[in-house]
């Protein structure tokens, strides 16, 4: 039996008049990479947020690492990591410094973090970089790093907000490598993507649409049920059959308030 | 602790590898007390004045009115002797005391001479300068108009005294207002700008998703520019002090802890400005704009309140910095102690209270 990890319950976020999140119901289980797909503006980065802890939403049932959302946040902090779009590192700080920082305000012991921080340094052969600022690192380097961060204190699920934005296709396979390597470590993985291809690495997708989960499986499944040679197909027979398709931004600048 | 501590780190070497802000922290605070070293020439209207008149006689009583429908002096006070004159200065009152001398009227009819003294209270320099001044030019047109041929050797001999600052130093107009100043551009601008910059950045997400408490988050933030404020402060005082000579009179501890509660009220406007702006540059913006022209206009540092129209004498009332202005002029150049100064520090108080409450209301929207 799979345990589930996130369980949501009829999620309805609404800013105003505007609903971003409609209705949404669904799990993630322990130790899978969850797709959540959609175009800009579907109410992925909504969603993402309020699991995460930054926005409350305006009803439903949602339950995080075995927390509920409303009552036990402080319990979910500790249990999560979360990377933006941003790979949100101070740029005026070393590698090290960051590194430092983000185990300091997770309560990382002196010690675990000395091993921890060597290990990691080395996984990513920056150890040569360890005292150089992150202004002066390429940006695939920075996603890495991030990433790391984010995980660097152990949680159950790690939530990750488009994490390949303005990445090349070589990096953004490298940091796939990252995320199956988290996985195997047992750490859910929640993450936000609009690119087609990325969805075919998630053991399970959801797929939004104006608010809307509109198909939720595996990448097989769906390839299957909506006779579709990839992802991309499935993604844009599920818009189409949409009667309120999203026309793709604009609205995201909205959901993220 | 250990989590607070190290996000204070951090904080200092977000400080202290910008060059922007390690200017804005050390350059600007030297910059400025040169600035307004210099001194700036302007009017007077209804300074208020008391009298003490020893004479009461015709002369006197014609002088005085002269004084008083000039426009540029109101009555508040008639002593009845030189006791008074001390106690009426610290309480901040009046601005000028004039001393007629006894038969002063017969004495400059017999004896073509008379003495009036001219007392201004100049830890305002600039006010007592201008006070004295056109009292002095009021006395001797008096005079010219009762003598116009200039046939009898007649003349008012105004003795000036200046009390907190006989040598007049404008010194002990612009190291209390730098101080204001300075600690409301660090405090506020500092905090706000850092604040934003994390909103900016997207750190601040990272921050919110973590264990850190908002409270954390606020006082970390706060914390170091709160430090680096004393020191700050520290220094002001003393190249007022070894510099400029303007003395502390009062107590060196009241002084620093007034400086703190200032500093404090800054901070938490700092936060209030970050809760809304939603860029460093929106922040820069309202703080120099709402703070720091308001502050060097409207605190009294450089104009002198009694002289405004009404209405931006009333806006000054909301000005943070001129109650901090008072509250130091009090203290170093009069002396006083919190029986002089209790209205201004309860304003103060006040003020910070509502600035936190505000900003910790928006600070939760912002979190939602």
């Amino acid at each position: 039996m799979k345990e589930e990890i996130i369980r949501v319950k009829n999620l309805v976020k609404k800013f105003g008049s505007f609903t971003a999140n409609d209705n949404l119901t669904f799990d993630v289980y322990k130790g899978e990479v969850f797709g959540f797909l959609g175009a800009n503006g579907a109410g992925k980065t909504t969603a993402i947020r309020i699991l995460s802890g930054l926005s409350s939403p305006t009803s439903g049932k949602l339950n995080v690492a075995g927390f509920d959302v409303y009552t036990e946040t402080e319990k979910i902090k500790k249990n999560i990591g979360y990377m933006s779009q941003k790979f949100s590192l101070y740029e005026d700080l070393t590698v090290a410094e960051n590194i430092r920082f983000y185990a300091g305000i997770y309560g990382i012991s002196p010690k675990r973090r000395k091993e921890k921080m060597g290990e990691l340094l080395k996984k990513l052969e920056m150890e040569k970089a360890k005292n150089k600022l992150i202004a002066g690192l390429p940006l695939g380097w920075k996603q890495k790093l991030a990433f790391s961060v984010a995980v660097f204190h152990e949680p159950k699920i790690v939530f990750l907000d488009e994490p390949t934005g303005g990445v090349d296709p070589v990096t953004r396979r490298k940091f796939w490598d990252m995320i199956y390597e988290a996985a195997n470590d047992g750490i859910t993985v929640f993450v936000t993507t609009h690119y087609m291809d990325e969805a075919e690495y998630c053991d399970r997708v959801s797929i939004m649409d104006a608010g809307k989960i509109e198909a939720l499986d595996t990448p097989a499944k769906l390839k299957e049920k909506y006779n579709a040679k990839d992802m991309d197909e499935v993604f844009l027979r599920i818009a189409r059959a949409s009667p309120n398709p999203s026309e793709g931004g604009g609205q995201e600048t909205i959901t993220n308030e | 602790m250990a989590q607070l501590l190290s996000f204070i780190k951090k904080e200092f070497f977000h400080i202290f590898r910008d060059p922007r802000t390690m200017l804005i922290l050390f350059g600007i605070p030297v910059a400025q007390l040169l600035i307004f070293g210099t001194v700036i020439k302007n009017e007077i209207k209804d300074v208020r004045i008391a009298i003490y008149d020893q004479s009461k006689d015709e002369t006197t009583q014609q002088i005085t009115n002269k004084l008083l429908s000039s426009g540029y002096f109101v009555l508040v006070d008639d002593l009845q002797n030189t006791s008074g004159i001390e106690e009426t200065f610290r309480k901040g009152e009046v601005k000028e005391i004039i001393v007629f001398e006894s038969n002063f009227g017969e004495k400059l009819i017999k004896e073509g001479t008379a003495n009036v003294q001219l007392i201004a209270d100049a830890s305002d320099p600039n006010m007592a300068r201008l006070a004295v001044s056109y009292t002095r030019g009021i006395i001797n047109d008096y005079v010219q108009k009762m003598n116009p041929n200039q046939e009898l050797p007649m003349q008012i001999q105004p003795e000036v005294r200046m009390y907190f600052n006989e040598e007049m130093k404008s010194a002990y107009m612009f190291v209390p207002g730098t101080m204001a100043l300075i600690l409301m551009l660090i405090s506020a601008m500092m905090t706000s700008i850092s604040i934003t910059r994390e909103k900016e950045l997207g750190t601040m997400e990272i921050l919110l998703v973590s264990p850190l408490k908002p409270a954390q988050i606020i006082i970390g933030k706060v914390l170091p520019y709160l430090l680096l404020s004393i020191v700050n402060a520290f220094v002001i005082v003393l190249i007022g002090l070894f510099v400029f000579g303007v003395p502390i009179t009062g107590s060196f501890i009241l002084l620093m802890l007034e400086t703190i509660l200032f500093i404090l009220m800054a901070l938490c406007l700092g936060i209030l400005i970050s809760t809304m702006a939603k860029s460093q540059m929106t922040a820069m913006f309202i703080s120099m704009i709402v703070l720091m022209l308001p502050t060097i206009l409207l605190s009294g540092f450089i104009f002198p309140i009694e002289n405004m129209p009404e209405i931006l004498q009333w806006l000054s009332h909301i000005m943070p910095a001129r109650w901090f202005i008072s509250i130091i002029r009090g203290i170093m150049l009069k002396g006083v102690g919190m029986a002089f100064i209790w209205k201004e520090t309860l304003i103060l108080i006040g003020m910070t209270l509502f600035f936190v409450a505000v900003s910790v209301r928006k600070f939760k929207i912002r979190l939602e």
